[in-house]
This record gives C-alpha cells, structure tokens and sequence, in this order.
C-alpha cells in the first residue's frame, strides 16, 4: 500500500522554477529524512506535496478533496504559531478537528488519542497549562503532540526537531521511528544529518531545484553528494553503536 | 461553558426587560408589560409597542452582530485588537448607507438601505483585509483601519454636505457614533433578515477559526477550507456590521472589549468565543442604551460615545500589552 | 470724524454704527438719513418685510431663498428682483445705499461692508406676535416708508384681534404639539407657538415646562395623546432628523387628529404674513371640533 505517490511535480515561483520534476513514493513503515542545504526547497516541497502550494504534476495527497487529505496526512508547519492562550490538553484536541463533525462530541476514541499523544510527548505535567507561556522546545513537543493526535498514517513535519534539547530530540526521533515500526510513515524536514543517518530509514536529498538522491542514509550521504550539496567533508562509520556521523570541515566558499 | 452562556443569557434577559420598562413615559412597570402583551387602547400601547420594543430589539440584535464580528474578525485575524468599528467596516457601511439614502435609493426600494450599507462593509472589510495581510499584524491592521475610517468617513461627510437637506449635515455625528433613539418596527424589518443571515454564516466559522488558531497551513491540513472561511467571513461580517449600522449608525468598541472580556472564560478558543460574544454584546448595548437614557434623557446622547468611553481605555490597553509581547 | 477716527472705528468694525446716524434723532443705528434707492437685503425674513413695504425701484435684490417655493412666502414677487447669496463682494459690486441683515447673517460679511462704507441695518428675528409690530415699523424707519408701516400695523392688529375674537374660551380649546425635526416642540413663547395658541389651541410643549421650546421625547409625545400634531414641510432629500416625523407614532397621532396640518412657508417669519397661517389653523379647529367633539 503506497501512503502517497509524487510524480513530475515542478513549483514555481513567478517564472522561476524552485523545484522540477520531483517524483517519489511513500510506502507504510518508513521514516523518511528530507535533507538539502538553506533554500533547497525542503518546505516548499512538502508544502505542494499536501496540496498547500499550487504546484505542476501529481501528487497523490492533493488531488484529494481537503477533508480526505487531512485523514490521511498530518502536517506540522515549521513556524510555530499559536494565535490564543488556550490550555495544552486544548491545543492538541484540534488534532481531532478532521474526525469529527460540525458540533459533534468528542468520541472515546478521539480522547483515547489525544491522551495517547499527551503520554507519547511526555506532556503529562503540561496538560493544563497555557500553551503560549511555554518555552520554544516545550511548545515544539505540543505541536508534535497534536500532529499525532490526528492519527494519520502519513505524518509530515518541517524541522520538528529544531529548537529542542539532545533528548528532546532523540526522544522525538525514535517516536517517529516508533511510528514506522507501527506501519505508519513520517516524513520530517531536517538540517541534523547525525540524527537523520542514525533515526531515517531514508533520506531525500534536494539540490539544484532537483531530488538529487533517494536512498538509504549510508547511499545518500556520499562524500560527492555532501561537497556537491552541503559543501562539507564528514566523517560516516557504521559502528556498535549504530550509525555515526559528523560533519568536519567546509569546502570551498560555503 | 454551558454556565457561562446560561449567565450571559438570563444578563440578557434582564437588560431587555429592563430596556423596555425603562423610559422618560416612567408608566408603572408592570402596566408598561401588560400594555405590550395586550392593546389597551391607551397611549402606553402605542409607546410600549412602537416605541420601546423596536429599540430593545434592535439593541439586542445589533450588540449581537457587533460582538459576534469582533469575535470572528479577531480569530480569523488572530489579533485581539480587530473590531469592525476600529478598522473601518462600520465607517464604511455608513458611507453605503449614507449614499442609499441621499441617493433616494433607500426610498425608491425598501431594502436599498441595508443593502447599500452591506456593499459598503463589504467594499470596507475586503480593502482592510487587502492592506493588513492574512496574519493582520497589529500595526498594519491600525493603520489599515485608520486609513480606511478616515476615507470613508471623509466621503460620508461630503455626500452629507452636498445634501440639499440642511439637517442632513449635522448628522455626521449620528453615521460617527450612532444612536437608536426613535427607531421603528419598519428599522427592525429592514435590519433583522440580513442581521439573522450573517449571524447564522458567521456561526459556521466556529471549526475554521479554532483550527487557525494553529496558523493557515495547519488549519488547511486539518481539512479547512479557507477560501471559504474568508468569503464567510466577509459576508457574515459585512450583513451584520451593515444591516445594524444602516439603521444604527457606527457604534464601536463593543467587537473588541466583548470578546476580550470573554475570552478568558472560553478558555481562549476562538470558535467558542463566537457565541459568548453575541450574547455579551447583545448585553453590552443593551446596557449602554439604557444608561443613555437614564444619564441625559432629554440629549439623546449617543450609543457611541457610551461604548468609546468603556473601549477606548481597554483599546489602549491592548495596544501596551501588544507592544510589550512585540519589544 | 476725522479720517484717522474713522479708520480706527473700521478696524473695530463699528463705522456703520456711528456714521449714517451722526446728527439723526432717531436712535435706530440703521436708519439711513436721507430716503435709500438702492436696497440690498439679504435673509429670508427682511426679503418680505421690505418687498411689502418698499417703494417702486428702491428695493434691488434679495436673497436667493426667497426665490424658492421650499422656505419662500412670496416667491412669484420675490422673482422680480435680483437674487444674491450673501457674499460681501457681490453684495459690494450691487453698489447698495443701504443693506437690510439678520441677525443671523455672517457677521464677517457685514463687517466687511460696513468697513466699505456700506450702511447696514441689521433686523432680529421676530419671537413672538408682538415683535412683529416693531419689525414693520422699524422696516418702515429703514426705508423711509413709515406711513405704509402705519397701515401694516393697524391692518394686522385687528385682524389679530378678529381671530382671538373667535377662539374659544380656556378649558374648550383642543391641545396640538408642534413637532419637528430632531423632537424639538415648540412652546408659548415662540412665534410659531403663538401662531398656534392664537388659533385657539393649547400648547402640549407648555405642560412640559418647555414654552420656550425643547427636545420633547417621542414617548412623552405618544403620552400625552394632543388632539392636533403640526409638523413642518419635509425638505428634499432625508435626513435622519426629519424621520422622526414619520415615526409610526407620529402618524398614529395624525391619523386620529386634524390631519394635514403643516407649519408651512408662512411660518417661517415674523410678518403679517403669520395671519394667513393663523387662520387655516383655526379653520381646521373649527371644522374639527363642529364635525366630532
């Protein structure tokens, strides 16, 4: 069962084109890193992959009726935006908002997944508190939180990561991980290539307006395609310890 | 929730029977209610039904329609400083009224009137949208507001002053800050059927302005049809600013301190903030038409003047408390 | 006067006050000492004073309200002289020997006229019946037409003395509310109040306390259930403070009473004119009352 399919998808913006003719599929129990330096395309590529960004091509996400779409894909924007102080347990509630009707009550279902999603992120202590007093990392868990709580079987993220503390984030990649080893998908933009080769099951490396590789972490993350796109040397060894990687110095004029 | 909507509805309850049995005829209270239930054939008939249930029905259902926009206006803004007053949608209702009526438009077709003042608010909400963007940040939404108010009520006043009538330009002051002193049943008619059309779509909102909350995308991706949230929006908001303003005049601040004083007891979401606002502006005009008739009942002090002295500090307010989470 | 004093008393603006009445008995300011032959007046209300009384060719123009039917008790005679709006310059250029004002009139206006050497006579609104006697006399002084003033006087007085002849006696007299624009109500102390009680009626603004007129709200109005509602001739185009007197009360109260009454261009001043008004009133009283009370 494929989760979405992308095919000659192009975006542009004005005349000029951002990305062409990017394809790739999604299947279940995959957590796919997104990878490319500053202005690669990352968010813009998942932006009209859920149907946000007029693009050219297909993808299987948008050319789905919008209330369709958001039972299949959950999606978690990069700017962290809460408009209101209203309360955690709150916010992660409108994670229900596709499955529920006008006015309709919540189901014990509904509350069996917001609270799943509350003990996955740890947020237990944070249920009632308001949202908007939360510091940027905390506030980063909550929104993950409400992206699970939609209960999807895709679910995209720009840079959930960033902004968090180390066990933060390596709680919140395992989860992710979690989630493939459940038969769902994740796909999460990510500029941390260590946590990305030892967490991914595959990455995506964009460049030059182009998907450039599409592969297991150990495929893509060639010393060629690191110099050609990130314009650095790293050093990349599978150990006892599971997959290590660290950059080491740039090349050329970054 | 379901408390606070009970509290805000017997509040409401008591301010319109309060609003019709209080009045310069001073009739015993309960006379003034069995002469509106059952014509007497006295004078006190003819007040009761004529004069006092036009002016609670409309305060009610205009209160209603400016705090319920305010509510909407802020979520889909996500800024707590929009009210339809402030950013220019009443003043530009007034300028569609204005020129109904000076035309003979209002005259020649019963519902010219609303209709006109909604084409205004609706000329008036899409310019403010345009210039403030979709996140509206606080200072382009002023300033969108202020150059918004300031046009349209320059024009209201010169469509006033080429009036041949010579009342006509002395009442920039009732389009400025609005009155209900002396409106009819014939008022009521013309304003309930668009008032009740944008307060049904406005209540539609309720899901969409939750969902932002969250921010457009996410919204989008939680399957929120935002074009149509927008055209909503803007119908909702133009029928009601309009319909109340055409027969009301610009009364202002209620959209901004009633929900701002609600929102608390909402546990700020957005969506129910829409309920508890009409009901606390319904009580809010309510209240101040009634205290613009005890305070200087032989003035006919204006409806606006009341709510500006309660808004315009709580305005201020918000705009130091916005600045201090901006610096 | 020496040329010096008089360009004091121009910037003080007070030449007019003192030079055409240097050596005159008459204390009246505006009385010109020789007959003038080229009068300009410029309000409504001096337009029909002086176009009753003026000789042939010594009144030139008037103000342009006068010729339209809204405000004008006279406009077919008003038409046969030349309009002005009032404006100093236009006025100046009709090279006037005597300018006839209101008190209402723009002040900087008459300055300016009378710093021009024009002499100017400034009229107050008549308030009551009464004044209107002194502003036909004092019209006739203005334009040296005294006798035809005479006449004017003793004509209005005993046809004024005619009507209170035929109103009826205090406790039988019907109560009428003048309402206009706004909810204003006028009482007994006012010229159209006046009108009114000379007709015969009673005065509902008088039991309010507001003989000098007063906002009477539109509830009081409907309580006090008047046997007449005199409201005044709508102007063109609406406003919202004339909507009042299409209020559904408002017209319940006329549909029961003498209908039809409206204050109309023969109340807007103080002139003899008045009578005419006084006496379709009375008429409408009388047919009132003979056909139901």
């Amino acid at each position: 069962m494929t989760l979405l399919r992308v095919s000659g998808l192009s975006i542009h913006r004005g005349k000029h084109a951002i990305l062409r003719d990017v394809a790739f599929t999604v299947g279940p129990g995959e957590l796919i890193g997104l990878i490319g330096a500053n202005g690669a395309g990352k968010t813009t590529l998942l932006r009209a992959v859920l149907g946000l960004l007029p693009a050219t091509g297909h993808s299987s996400l948008a050319a789905l009726p919008q209330r369709d779409r958001a039972k299949r894909a959950a999606w978690m924007p990069q700017t962290r935006e809460v408009a209101w102080p209203v309360s955690v347990e709150r916010l992660i509630t409108l994670g229900r908002l596709p499955h529920l009707g006008a006015g309709q009550a919540m189901r014990p279902a509904d509350r069996a997944a917001i609270d799943s999603a509350i003990a996955d992120m740890g947020l237990e202590a944070f249920r009632h508190r308001t949202a908007t007093d939360l510091s940027g990392g905390e506030l980063a868990r909550v929104l993950i939180a409400r992206t699970l709580a939609q209960d999807t079987p895709l679910v995209m993220a720009d840079e959930p990561i960033a902004g968090l503390d180390p066990a933060h984030q390596i709680q919140t990649m395992r989860l992710f991980a979690g989630l493939a080893g459940a038969g769902r998908s994740a796909m999460v933009s990510i500029h941390d290539l260590g946590l990305a080769a030892r967490h991914c099951t595959r990455l995506i490396l964009l460049g030059g307006g182009r998907l450039v590789a599409d592969g297991a972490p150990g495929d893509v993350l060639t010393p060629d395609n690191l110099t050609d796109h990130f314009n650095i040397t790293a050093h990349f060894a599978q150990t006892e310890a599971g997959p290590i990687f660290q950059p080491l110095d740039v090349v050329g004029t970054a | 929730m379901i408390r606070l909507m009970l509290v805000l509805s017997a509040l409401v309850l008591a301010l319109t029977g309060a609003a019709l049995v209080i009045g310069p005829a001073n009739a015993p209270y309960w006379d003034s209610l069995s002469a509106l239930v059952v014509d007497d054939g006295t004078p006190l008939t003819l007040v009761m039904r004529e004069i006092r249930l036009p002016r609670a029905i409309l305060a009610l259902a205009i209160g209603a329609s400016l705090g319920m926009a305010g509510a909407a206006m802020q979520g889909y803004l996500r800024n707590p400083l929009a009210d339809p007053g402030l950013i220019g949608v009443s003043a530009s209702a007034a300028l569609g009224a204005v020129l109904a009526i000076q035309t003979g438009l209002a005259a020649a077709f019963a519902f010219g009137l609303p209709l006109a003042a909604l084409a205004g608010a609706v000329l008036g909400v899409l310019l403010v949208l345009a210039l403030a963007g979709p996140r509206g940040a606080s200072i382009t939404l002023i300033l969108a507001g202020i150059v918004v108010s300031s046009l349209a009520g320059a024009l209201t006043s010169l469509v006033l002053n080429l009036s041949p009538n010579p009342f006509a330009a002395s009442e920039i002051v009732f389009w400025m800050m609005g009155s209900l002193a002396d409106r009819s049943m014939d008022h009521v008619w013309l304003a309930l059927p668009l008032i009740g059309l944008g307060l049904v779509l406005l209540a539609t909102l309720t899901r969409g302005l939750e969902a932002l909350t969250l921010g457009e995308d996410a919204a989008q991706a939680l399957g929120i049809n935002l074009t149509r949230l927008r055209l909503t929006l803007v119908g909702g908001t133009a029928a009601v600013v309009g319909a109340s303003t055409a027969v009301a005049g610009t009364i202002g601040f209620v959209g901004l301190v009633v929900p701002h004083l609600l929102r608390p007891f909402v546990g700020a979401r957005p969506g129910a903030l829409l309920g508890a606002s009409a009901l606390g502006g319904a009580a809010m005009l309510l209240a101040a038409d009634i205290l613009v008739r005890v305070v200087l009942p032989t003035k006919d002090l204006k409806l606006g003047v009341v709510t500006a002295l309660v808004g315009a500090p709580l305005f201020l307010h918000l705009i130091y408390k916005t600045r201090r989470q901006l610096a | 006067m020496s040329r010096f004093d008089r360009l004091c008393c121009a910037v003080a603006g007070c030449l007019a006050t003192v030079s055409p009445a240097v050596g005159q008995v008459a204390a009246d300011p505006g009385v010109p000492a020789a007959p003038p032959e080229r009068v300009v007046s410029m309000n409504l209300c001096t337009d029909q004073l002086a176009m009753m009384m003026a000789d042939d060719g010594q009144l030139h123009s008037v103000s342009y309200l006068s010729q339209q039917a809204r405000g004008s008790a006279l406009v077919e005679q008003a038409r046969q002289y030349v309009p002005n709006r009032g404006l100093a310059e236009e006025i100046y250029l009709m090279d006037p020997d005597l300018v006839i004002a209101g008190s209402f009139s723009d002040r900087t206006t008459l300055d300016m006229l009378r710093r021009l050497d024009v002499p100017v006579a400034v009229f107050e609104p008549a308030g009551n019946l009464s004044d209107i006697r002194d502003r036909v006399r004092r019209m006739g002084a203005v334009l040296h037409r005294e006798e035809a003033a005479a006449r004017m006087v003793a004509r209005f007085e005993a046809r004024l003395a005619d009507l209170a002849a035929q109103a009826p006696p205090a406790g039988d007299r019907p109560r009428a509310a003048l309402y206009s624009a706004n909810g204003w109500s006028s009482g007994g102390k006012t010229l159209p109040g006046q009108i009114v009680t000379a007709a015969g009626f009673d005065l509902v603004a008088d039991d309010f306390g507001l003989a000098w007129g007063g906002f009477l709200p539109l509830e009081l109005l409907a309580m006090s259930d008047p046997d007449a509602v005199i409201t005044g001739q709508p102007y063109p185009a609406d406003s919202r403070a004339e909507e009042i007197l299409d209020h559904p009360v408002v017209a319940h109260l006329k549909r029961d009473s003498m209908r039809g009454i409206v204050s109309d261009q023969d109340w807007s001043c103080g002139t003899p004119l008045v009578l005419d008004a006084i006496e379709r009133l009375a008429q409408a009283r009388r047919m009132a009352t003979g056909a139901g009370r």
